[in-house]
């Protein structure tokens, strides 16, 4: 049964305000979720007061400034800045996204900061992936094929083929879709997400793939796919701009062509 | 440091509300009101069969300010189910994923079902 509330040792206690340098004429409240897990205590929403006349333009920018100026115990994952590596995936202002793409000022107001919803929480923004890395795994998200290989050129594929894998291939597994997403949250221990489906439906639609039938026997559960009721909060939180909700529907037709 | 002891982030507490999740949420809430609402169905018909006097109480119930609201929201319940069950037929058979396609269909279903309630209830007041 699903839990609406958190349970009690996750509830977000307000935390420490950090206030601007003096003389600071623009400045924003970053609110962030802080959990220290050698302390013991429930998480808080602790107040960065920053000046954003000092302060580059995105969200991952301002996180930076804060562990290198003000807080160096601010936890959270980063690497590429700029939207390929899918490390800096947060809640930022209510909507799953990654941190490196999201411009401060598209936010009104105080900008709340929180980790991927309803995940376990290793440290402040840092949350527990293993869940959807094994179910990821669990697809076996790489090529396929009983006939060998030729030894002297590779797979061929036509252009048409290779079309089918565009929206798929970009996906840099940041798991903002899957955690923005209700069923996923109620059922995610059994219902594999729309990030691991849309890598499930990357491999069926691959013209060289040849274990299509096992892959979509794999998929047909109550839990594993039929858990999408096409909420489509996926689509709509995607920060690359893919549509999971699409590859989930494309399985789903595949399911009942093959009948 | 188990990580049995780990908490688990906010969800529904900090997700915005979206139309994607809303409406999906209202389509859920419909179903269970259209199922409550066809237990009244039944008594309404029990009722006439039953005789005379239980069929006065029914209408009686349906016929009160209370009664009306109920099978207002029942009447919108149905039309809302109904638009939205159509947009779901389009989404099984794989078409409207596109983003923009998503949200014009949903207010569409917003409007529709607003829309056929008032023309149910207008053509009731009407007859």
């Amino acid at each position: 049964m699903a839990e609406f509330t958190l349970p009690a040792n996750s509830k977000v206690k307000i935390g420490d305000t950090y206030k601007a340098p003096d003389g600071a004429k623009r400045v924003k409240k970053f609110k962030i979720y802080r959990y220290d897990p050698d302390k013991g205590a429930n998480p808080r929403l602790d107040t960065y007061e920053i000046d954003m006349d000092d302060c580059a333009p995105m969200v991952l920018d301002a996180l930076i400034k804060i562990k290198n100026e003000i807080d160096t115990t601010l936890t959270f994952r980063r690497s590429c800045r700029e939207g390929i590596c899918g490390s800096c995936s947060m809640n930022i202002d209510g909507t799953n996204t990654l941190a490196c793409l999201k411009p401060i000022e598209d936010v009104k107001g105080d900008v709340h900061i929180y980790p991927l919803p309803h995940m376990p929480v290793i440290k402040d923004l840092v949350p527990d992936l293993s869940v959807p890395y094994a179910q990821l795994a669990s697809v076996e998200p790489w090529l396929q094929a009983d006939t060998p290989p030729s030894p002297t050129e590779e797979r061929r594929q036509s252009p048409e083929e290779r079309e089918k894998l565009d929206g798929l291939w970009e996906c840099v597994l940041c798991f903002c879709c899957s955690t923005s997403c209700p069923s996923y949250w109620w059922n995610g221990d059994r219902y594999l997400g729309p990030a691991v489906l849309l890598q499930a439906y990357r491999w069926i639609a691959d013209s060289r793939d040849e274990r299509t039938g096992d892959r979509l026997d794999a998929l047909e559960d109550p839990f594993r796919l039929y858990r999408c009721h096409t909420i489509m909060n996926c689509t709509k939180t995607c920060p690359k701009g893919l549509n999971p909700a699409k590859a989930i529907a494309e399985i789903k037709k595949l399911m009942v062509l093959r009948q | 440091m188990s990580a049995h002891n780990r908490p688990l982030s906010p969800h529904l507490q900090v997700y915005k509300p979206q139309l994607t999740s809303v409406l999906s949420i209202s389509h859920r809430a419909t179903g269970i009101a259209l199922a409550v609402g066809t237990l009244l169905l039944v008594w309404w018909l029990v009722a006439a069969a039953a005789g005379g006097e239980a069929f006065d109480t029914a209408q009686g119930f349906f016929g009160s300010w209370f009664g009306i609201l109920v099978l207002f929201g029942f009447s919108y319940a149905l039309m809302y189910h109904l638009c939205n069950g159509i947009r779901h037929l389009f989404w099984d058979a794989g078409y409207g994923f596109e983003l923009e396609t998503a949200y014009r269909s949903g207010w569409l279903t917003v409007g529709a079902s607003v829309a056929l309630t008032l023309v149910a209830w207008i053509i009731a007041a009407a007859s």
